[in-house]
């Protein structure tokens, strides 16, 4: 069974008197440990797709189903605890805590969303901080770090909670091209030792053939899905 | 939750500055009021000593009705040497009594042979009465501290308009219940100083002479002063006086005796309810303070931080964690604030009782300040402070929790 299912999906949203038609009838599924990027231009749809799919926000019209799980049928604490067991989040400004060091930043979903024992805490922190090689700046705090160390943590602290899925919207756009593409390596390389499924946004043309399968939207619609020059379609 | 207070302290140290301040407002708020608290407390205090021990005692015993007509000095209100025994009796039982003075209380007309006027008067017996009221001998401007038969003390203001002085003979002239009128001469041994508040002004005879000026057949007093070891034992003692003397009834079925504190015959009480009213509006004050201080600083918090909330709400914090979150820097915030105003309030009172600094109040000169604070008057202060704190963090810690992630994530 695929993990995401979207079955005509539309997301209307009111601004004042304007109805703006963010999605319209976008169908699609995606299977598990996939490796899938949204491309579009700016307003086609991508981020209101991911907020869906990240049980932020919920489908005006239609199906869509998320690790067996229908995300319109999800209320806020409810929604809030399935992100938490089910989901992994980056985010493009990496929105680290700032009062929290490189270790308490990793280490907080599995404090506060799944509760684990300090000794089980610790153990996975190490093995992510190791992973995504951030291991001798455990102890720094967001603003002692570079942009592509932020944007590591923050694949360490989607990963920690060993979520089905991850999301990232736009990950690599405040990254250079270098950096950039060593966070998308990284996440690929996550995908392949903890078989995480990874979805991502992007425009930028050169990160897009990393992807393994791609997914095009335009004006709300998917226009395409095709395997992408960086693997099998998934 | 350990982990959730250290992320607090941390968002809170984020701003130092502005912490440092909502604390410092907080602490000085507390300082204040623990100071006000305790040297009003203190004056309170002495302010009440004052009148019950020099006038009223802590506590009076009457027959019924009497103190409807005080101003009168009813001496058909008095008790009978029966009543007296079996007052007596009780008041013997009471472990919380130290000393209780019989009184006759009269009114009589006061003539220096040139001139007459009208005068209020106390029979006593000396020795009891300083028992019960120890500061009556302070009050002695002039004269002689030892009151003998035939002798009389009387107000200052009666011996400046009568100009009599200590020494003199006096001629007191009273009507006795049968309405007969009888006279006395008696020398001035005293002046008084004026008190205010009831007694303040009135002069004094001895028990026996009070007797013998109004003929009286047998023992008959107005009133028994009465005071206590513990003067916190008040209300406790008076609730059960009060029950004890009810059940001691008269041939017609009704009780004999009423019993009251000082609160219910001095005007004084009124002055120490206004202290406690002051003491509230102080304390509503500081309420007002940490209620602005912190809603206004948490209100901050959580717009500065409301992609941080998107943040932490999107990666699966539940909504009530989020809400502690915010509830304990606030708490934090009032804890510290508490704990840093009572210890520097505690400093100051303690700075205050060893500087020794004196004030007059009335007869007693150089009262030493002693500015004291009941524990749990700490306690309350704290607790109020804290509690207040938790409630001015509920709105903007509602709020946060309350907010949908994905607007919050978007919030520039």
């Amino acid at each position: 069974m695929p993990l995401i299912v979207a079955e005509n999906v539309h997301k209307v949203y009111r601004a004042g008197e304007v109805e703006i038609h963010a999605l319209k009838g976008v169908s699609f599924a995606i299977e598990s440990g996939a490796f899938v990027s949204f491309v579009g231009p700016s307003g086609s749809g991508k981020t209101t797709l991911l907020n869906l799919i990240g049980c932020l926000d919920k489908p005006s019209e239609g199906r869509l189903t998320v690790a067996g799980t229908d995300v319109a049928t999800l209320d806020r604490r409810r929604g809030a605890s399935f992100r938490g067991e089910k989901l992994g989040f980056i985010f493009q400004d990496f929105n680290l805590i700032p009062v929290l060091t490189v270790y308490e930043n990793i280490e907080y979903p599995l404090l506060m969303v799944q509760d684990l024992p300090a000794r089980q805490r610790s153990k996975r922190v190490l093995d992510l901080l190791a992973a995504v090689g951030m291991s001798e700046q455990k102890d720094k705090f967001p603003d002692q770090i570079s942009g592509g160390q932020k944007q590591r943590v923050a694949v360490a602290r989607a990963l920690i909670t060993s979520p089905a899925l991850v999301l990232a919207d736009e990950p690599t756009a405040n990254l250079d091209h270098a950096t950039a593409y060593q966070v998308i390596e990284l996440m690929k390389r996550m995908r392949d030792n903890f078989g995480t499924t990874f979805l991502f946004s992007t425009h930028d043309p050169k990160i897009v053939g990393e992807a393994e399968t791609l997914f095009t939207l335009e004006d709300g619609r998917l226009s395409d899905a095709q395997a992408g020059p960086g693997g099998h379609h998934g | 939750m350990a982990k959730l207070l250290k992320i607090a302290l941390r968002n809170l140290l984020r701003y130092k500055r502005r912490t440092l301040l909502t604390t410092s407002l907080i602490t000085l708020g507390v300082v204040f009021v623990l100071i006000f608290v305790s040297v009003t407390g203190s004056f309170k205090t002495m302010m009440i000593a004052q009148n019950t021990d020099a006038m009223l005692g802590h506590l009076q015993i009457h027959r019924k009705g009497y103190v409807a007509s005080i101003d009168n000095l009813p001496l058909n209100l008095n008790l009978n040497a029966g009543a007296v025994e079996r007052m007596e009796k009780i008041l013997a039982a009471q472990p919380e009594i130290v000393a209780y003075s019989p009184r006759i209380k009269f009114g009589a007309m006061f003539s220096t042979f040139v001139e007459t006027t009208n005068i209020r008067l106390n029979g006593i017996d000396p020795a009891r009465e300083f028992r019960t009221v120890p500061l009556l001998p302070e009050r002695i401007l002039a004269g002689d501290k030892e009151l003998e038969r035939g002798e009389i003390w009387i107000p200052e203001l009666l011996a400046k308009g009568m100009k009599v002085k200590i020494g003199d003979t006096v001629v007191i002239v009273a009507t006795n219940q049968e309405g007969s009128v009888n006279g006395r001469q008696f020398k001035v041994a005293g002046v008084l100083e004026s008190a205010t508040g009831p007694g303040g002004r009135d002069g004094y005879i001895t028990l026996e002479d009070a007797a013998e000026v109004l003929r009286m057949e047998g023992r008959q007093i107005s009133e028994v002063a009465l005071r206590l070891h513990d003067f916190n034992q008040l209300d406790v003692l008076s609730e059960r006086l009060g029950t004890l003397l009810d059940q001691q009834l008269n041939p017609q079925g009704k009780p004999i005796f009423e019993v009251h504190t000082w609160e219910d015959l001095s005007p004084f009480f009124n002055v120490a309810r206004m202290i406690d009213l002051m003491t509230f509006f102080m304390k509503l004050m500081l309420i007002a303070i940490v209620l602005v201080s912190i809603m206004n600083v948490m209100i901050m918090a959580v717009y500065e931080r409301i992609r941080e909330i998107g943040t932490i709400a999107a990666i699966g914090t539940q909504p009530g964690r989020i809400l502690a979150l915010f509830l304990l820097e606030g708490l934090s915030l009032g804890v510290a604030g508490a704990v840093l105003g009572n210890l520097i309030g505690t400093l100051v009172i303690v700075l205050v009782n060893v500087s020794h600094i004196t004030y007059d109040f009335g007869r007693q000169k150089n009262l030493l300040l002693r500015a004291g604070i009941d524990p749990f008057e700490v306690f309350v202060l704290s607790l109020i402070v804290i509690v207040i704190a938790v409630v001015a963090s509920l709105q903007p810690a509602f709020k946060a929790s309350r907010m949908e992630p994905i607007k919050a994530l978007r919030h520039i």
